[in-house]
């Protein structure tokens, strides 16, 4: 079929094809201007709140780009000086409008009111300055809000609200009293709807929401405890997510590097979370293959993503009997971490575990009662991605100029099935790897279940065993979840395993990881995992060193120790009326 | 269907009402009720008992007496509060003249002369409203029956011909005959933006149902504005008649009235009415027949002014939090809930029946073509008669001022035309307008060419002795207040306007603030979201235009010429007037003053508070700021 004409538009003399651009702002960014605003997200409805889109389109005035689609023969001019003076008058209002010390502040140098104010050239502000304090809340083990930073861009709120179908936050208030507050302006940490995800804090464009980096420096202070050893592991989405900060393009695993890195930090012990994965997949996958013949609570629904597993107990506890009891990876490497220390002689408490992760969510599952053992919890500290790279920076380790180091044996080594946890749909395919091999020990190895890897929101596949079949179902973001299980619950789906990650893409795009918009990044840091997938052992049965764990530090598969150290079990917190 | 037809309800009203003897009217507006005029209702009803004359309080058939009843906003609400006996007309009546009104008017047929009307300037007493300049020089179409019939009782709007155009529409009209016809009258929005209405019911008729909305937008926030709630309280059936066919002409089966909170009488008098129109089987289904449904809802709002913007009016009922969207898609297309809907106020939907009863041809003629018909203009500030009017469009200010509101009075109440110093027009969205606009037509066209707008209707008369920077300042308090905080220049720019605004008022003000402001307030205007923000500027903006020696005169010469900033006041004893007399020494609480009795004082600037406490003190004028 012939593409349909839709015509062209003139953008500062340079005209440009309308190829089905949601608004004139996308046509002005392919065209090569790199128009900085701050309330347009590709993924979230219209806001035309910061008026810093704006342009004159001849015949039609001044108009916010975000709001106008484009019709052929406009002609836009985006430099004129009334468009560039009215652009600067609302940068300079919002710079006065609140605490924006920026040598202060944790958002410097990735933040956009920074840089457009450098852009644009502005030294001073004319008007009064009408916040200059913080009002920090760290009561959120995952996330840090200083209300005197948001420019009330509504991002978070949007976010929260159409991705997530949560609405733990919103505005309040009107005029320039209005501010962005959980229900009953609570504690972030008090919060009855939050789960965490903080994708609230992947779309802000300043540093009102910001990962919570307060335990970079407990872990510091580990380090520099001679009586405690500290191991470190990092989630499979580290490595193609860490680069970005220091130059290396999206997608460009890392894994090398990093291990360089947490040694000079003073690690004593550098493993990979994807050692974990594996070990995931032969518990959460024997799991579901029991379910599936003795037709337990099915659909199996995965258990790796804590803010998933946090939404199941907050929104819809009904579906708890179908989460998987398995523990995610994270939660897996602490147990056997230190049950491996112990066996060696160590004590619990001696050995620190800490966690890198894309996540912010990870923290607030760390920190869980459950995960705790005479007051010691199985993982100590999360750290994200960007945490990490604070910690690098401030270290002084000249990052992208390290040589690549391996992991330490035997929790280093890892399968692709491991690898790719960090993809959404990785897990499922993974999971299909090991199915497929157990149900059928003839079946072939390297089978890729393309339709997984896609970035549609909701994604199936079928696995064919003889006469078994075994129908699974793919998605990201929890609005999107919601959906799926209101289509099971009603009877208009039927799948036997679905796997769910909060953030659209997985945890390559979670809110630990370096800031993007749009799908383009989470696309490149996905095929970096594939990429390296396609390196190792494919499925996770094949890691020899997870497989030499059962016999040693566990028993066997789904047996007593492996459920004590490798499963959980999860409680409605279901507000009643 | 209805349970009774309309003809017959009015033929039955009509006969009882024959055997009426006399008609006592309450005025029952928010004005006169404040005024105490339910007690005199109480005191004619006590007074009727104690004298045992017979008096009813509905029309029924067996009604042959007096007949006293409330109504609607009568507009004069600066006499209020009103009562009519037949077509005698008092004003500033209290309870205890009532037994004198019903001693001497009642059984006796005599006037009551203390009680009527006097022209302030010619003390001329009144007899009739007809005979009163303030209601002579308006023409009351929209507000005919406004004041004069019972709002609580349908019957007899429906015996005044109401509900007749409804029938109509549904029974002898098709949907585009009834937008057809709505085009042909030039009938444009009364809310500000003036959209032909006709227009605006055409593009949702065309769009796809089966589900639309109607809704009555009744938000009315103005300060100083109370047309719309006038209507609702005087003539409500007028307003449902209006939606009828509204929903009639788009293809609506439902409607809200969203009426803000701070109007409770208005939301009683509206449900009580739309109960009423529900038992005749007026709203509901198979309306008239016609196999159409339509029903209303009655919904409060919780007290923001930007709610009066439509896409957040329609969030707002959604149960969201008000806040304007970008536009497109307009309502028309995706509206409340996301179906097509009509939007009009209230004075809009409750002017459609009486378009349609004298045909779209008559209603035309009235006024300018552009915009036709009449318009209400709630008259405040200082002026004689405050109160509602209701003039042709196309009147000058100047008719409106001096003929109908009694003319621009002075600080202690007497009218003085020459004190006229200006008039804000459409609220805190609106501009001023000066002497040399007095005689510009009141239309939606020419008031754009002089930077104002005739916005919902609200007409704010200031005097000589009115700072312009402060009213400019006085809107803005209040814009920014009201701002719904989504975009940034209207949330953060009406904040910092207002900062510039005080630092002038204050003394603090340099040229370069006045040239920050300026940029400012045009920067505002141009880069917001929704009107709230475009138009929050206007205040500024006219009177930077109109008075701007008054802004250089607080800058460079740290002076206010009006005398009402109290920092700039420099308060100064006239030594020619002064007696020495001691009492404003004694009344001064900083001990600011001094001066030996018998001699001139003096008033110690570095000392003084300026309270004002010496001025008011003395009894020679001695002490001026």
């Amino acid at each position: 079929m012939e593409k349909k004409e839709l015509g062209f538009v003139t953008i500062e003399g340079k005209k440009v094809a309308i190829e089905g651009e949601r608004n004139l702002l996308e046509l002005v960014r392919k065209a090569g201007f790199n128009m900085v605003t701050f309330c347009y997200q590709p993924e979230l409805e219209i806001f035309g709140a910061c008026r810093l889109c704006l342009a004159e389109v001849e015949g039609m005035g001044i108009l916010a780009t975000c709001t106008v689609k484009p019709k052929d023969g406009m002609v836009v001019h985006i430099n004129t000086d009334e468009v560039r003076k009215l652009r600067r008058m609302n940068l300079e209002l919002l710079l006065a409008s609140g605490n924006h010390e920026c040598t202060l502040c944790g958002k410097s140098g990735n933040c956009k009111l920074q840089k457009l104010a450098k852009d644009m050239g502005i030294t001073d502000i004319r008007f009064k300055r009408k916040v200059t304090t913080s009002h920090l809340d760290s009561t959120s083990a995952a996330l840090v809000r200083d209300s005197s930073k948001c420019i009330l861009c509504g991002n978070c709120v949007r976010t929260c609200n159409e991705v997530q179908g949560i609405g733990a936050i919103d505005f309040a208030f009107r005029g320039y009293k209005a501010k962005i507050t959980t229900a009953f302006n609570k504690d972030m940490g008090e919060s009855k709807e939050c789960v965490s995800c903080g994708q609230c804090a992947r779309v802000c464009p300043v540093g009102a929401l910001m990962p919570n980096h307060q335990e970079i420096e407990l872990v510091q202070k580990a380090i520099n405890n001679p009586d405690k050893k500290v191991a470190v592991h990092i989630a499979p989405a580290v490595r193609v997510g860490l680069g970005e900060i220091f130059g290396i393009k999206p997608g460009i695993p890392v894994d090398g590097k990093i291990a360089a890195a947490l040694r000079m930090l003073g690690f004593d012990y550098v493993y990979d979370t994807s050692f974990a994965a594996d070990l995931t997949i032969v518990e959460e996958a024997s799991e579901f293959i029991r379910r599936f013949t003795e037709k337990d609570h099915l659909p199996q629904l995965t258990s790796c993503c804590p803010a998933w597993v946090n939404y199941v107990e907050k929104f819809v506890p009904e579906f708890i009997p179908n989460l998987s009891s398995a523990r995610s990876p994270m939660q897996m490497m602490g147990p056997v971490l230190k049950a491996d220390f112990e066996q060696k002689g160590g004590k619990r408490e001696d050995l620190v575990v800490v966690a890198i992760m894309p996540c912010t969510a990870k923290k607030m599952e760390a920190k869980l009662d459950k995960f705790y053992v005479d007051q010691n919890p199985d993982t100590d500290h999360v750290v994200t991605t960007t945490g990490l790279a604070n910690m690098i920076k401030a270290a002084g380790i000249d990052f992208a100029n390290l040589p690549d180091e391996e992991f330490d044996a035997p929790f280093g080594t890892k399968t692709g099935g491991g690898v790719i946890f960090g993809a959404s749909g990785g897990v499922m395919e993974a999971a299909l790897r090991f199915a497929a091999a157990a149900l059928n020990p003839k079946a072939k190895d390297g089978v890729i279940f393309e339709s997984l890897r896609e970035t549609k929101e909701f994604r199936e596949a079928e696995l064919k065993v003889g006469d078994i079949k075994v129908r699974v179902a793919v998605t990201s973001g929890l609005r999107n979840a919601r959906k799926l299980l209101e289509d099971v619950k009603a009877g208009k789906a039927h799948y036997d395993f679905i796997e769910v990650m909060s953030c659209p893409g997985g945890c390559v795009a979670g809110a630990g990881q370096p800031q993007y918009e749009g799908w383009k990044i989470r696309k490149e840091r996905a095929k970096g995992l594939y990429a390296e997938d396609a390196k190792l052992d494919y499925k996770s049965q094949d890691n020899k060193d997870v497989m030499a764990l059962y016999g040693k530090v566990l028993d066997k598969i789904g047996g007593p120790v492996a459920h004590k150290l490798l499963h959980t079990h999860y409680k409605s917190q279901k507000e009643q009326n | 269907m209805p349970n009774k037809k309309i003809e017959e309800i009015k033929k039955d009203y009509k006969e009882a009402y024959k055997n009426i003897t006399g008609r006592v009217t309450i005025c029952g507006g928010t004005g006169c009720m404040a005024g105490g005029s339910m007690k005199v209702y109480d005191a004619f009803e006590a007074e009727f008992k104690k004298r045992k004359i017979g008096y009813c309080l509905n029309i029924t058939k067996g009604c042959h007496e007096n007949y006293l009843s409330i109504s609607g906003c009568r507009g004069f609400c600066a006499a209020g509060p009103l009562v009519s006996v037949n077509d005698i007309f008092y004003t500033h009546v209290k309870p205890e003249d009532v037994a004198e009104i019903v001693e001497k008017t009642i059984l006796k047929g005599e006037v009551v002369d203390r009680l009527l009307y006097t022209d302030p300037a010619s003390k001329a007493h009144y007899k009739t409203t007809a005979e009163i300049p303030f209601y002579s020089k308006q023409e009351r179409i929209l507000l005919a029956d406004c004041g004069r019939i019972n709002p609580e009782d349908i019957n007899e709007y429906i015996a005044h011909g109401g509900y007749a155009q409804a029938k109509r529409a549904y029974l002898e009209m098709t949907d585009e005959q009834v937008c057809q016809e709505m085009i042909k009258s030039g009938l444009r929005g009364r809310g500000g933006g003036g959209f032909p209405t006709g227009k605006k019911w055409d593009f949702t008729r065309i769009e796809k149902g089966p589900k639309k909305y109607v809704i009555c937008n009744a938000d009315e926030g103005d300060p100083g504005a109370f047309m719309d709630r006038s209507v609702m309280e005087g003539n409500p059936n007028a307003v449902i008649e209006g939606m009828m066919i509204a929903a009639r002409a788009i293809g609506a089966d439902e409607g809200y009235v969203y009426v803000r909170m701070e109007y409770p009488l208005a939301v009683v008098r509206m449900r009580k009415a739309i109960k009423q129109a529900e038992e005749l089987g007026l709203l509901g289904e198979n309306i008239f027949g016609s196999g159409k449904n339509f029903k209303i809802n009655v919904m409060e709002g919780a007290g923001a002014f930007v709610c009066g913007e439509e896409t957040a009016l329609i969030a707002s009922v959604e149960g969201k939090r008000g806040m304007p969207k970008v536009k497109p898609p307009f309502p028309s297309q995706s509206g409340l809930f996301g179906k097509p809907t009509v939007i009009n106020n209230v004075e809009t939907l409750a002017t459609v029946a009486k378009v349609l009863e004298m045909g779209a041809e008559k209603f035309a003629a009235i006024g300018p073509k552009t915009s036709p018909g009449t318009k209400t203009f709630a008259v405040t500030g200082r002026v004689a008669n405050t109160g509602l009017v209701e003039v042709p469009m196309g009147t000058t200010l100047r008719q409106v001022i001096d003929d109908v509101a009694g003319g621009t009075t002075e600080n202690d109440g007497t009218v003085n035309k020459a004190a006229f110093k200006a008039a804000q027009i459409g609220g805190p969205s609106g501009g001023c307008l000066t002497k040399e606009h007095l005689d510009v037509p009141l239309d939606f066209d020419s008031l754009k060419t002089v930077g104002a707008m005739i916005g919902s209707g609200g007409l704010v008369v200031m005097n000589q002795n009115t700072c312009m920077v402060n009213i400019a300042r006085f809107f803005l308090e209040f814009t920014k207040r009201e701002s719904c905080g989504k975009c940034v220049p209207c949330r953060e720019g009406t904040d910092q306007m207002l900062a510039l605004l005080t630092d002038i008022t204050e003394g603090r003000g340099t040229m370069k603030t006045l040239e920050t402001l300026e940029e400012l307030a045009k920067s505002v205007q141009k880069s917001s979201l929704c009107a709230l923000g475009k138009t929050a500027p206007n205040p500024v903006l006219s009177t930077l235009k109109y008075f701007r020696d008054e802004y250089l005169a607080h800058i460079q010469k740290k002076e206010c010429p009006a005398g009402v900033c109290k920092a700039l006041s420099k308060y100064r004893i006239e030594a020619a007037k002064c007696k020495g007399c001691g009492m404003c020494k004694r009344a001064c609480p900083v001990q600011a003053i001094s001066g030996e009795v018998g001699k001139p004082h003096q008033i110690d600037p570095k000392k003084c508070i300026k309270c004002g406490a010496c001025a008011r003190t003395c009894k020679f004028g001695a002490v001026t700021r």
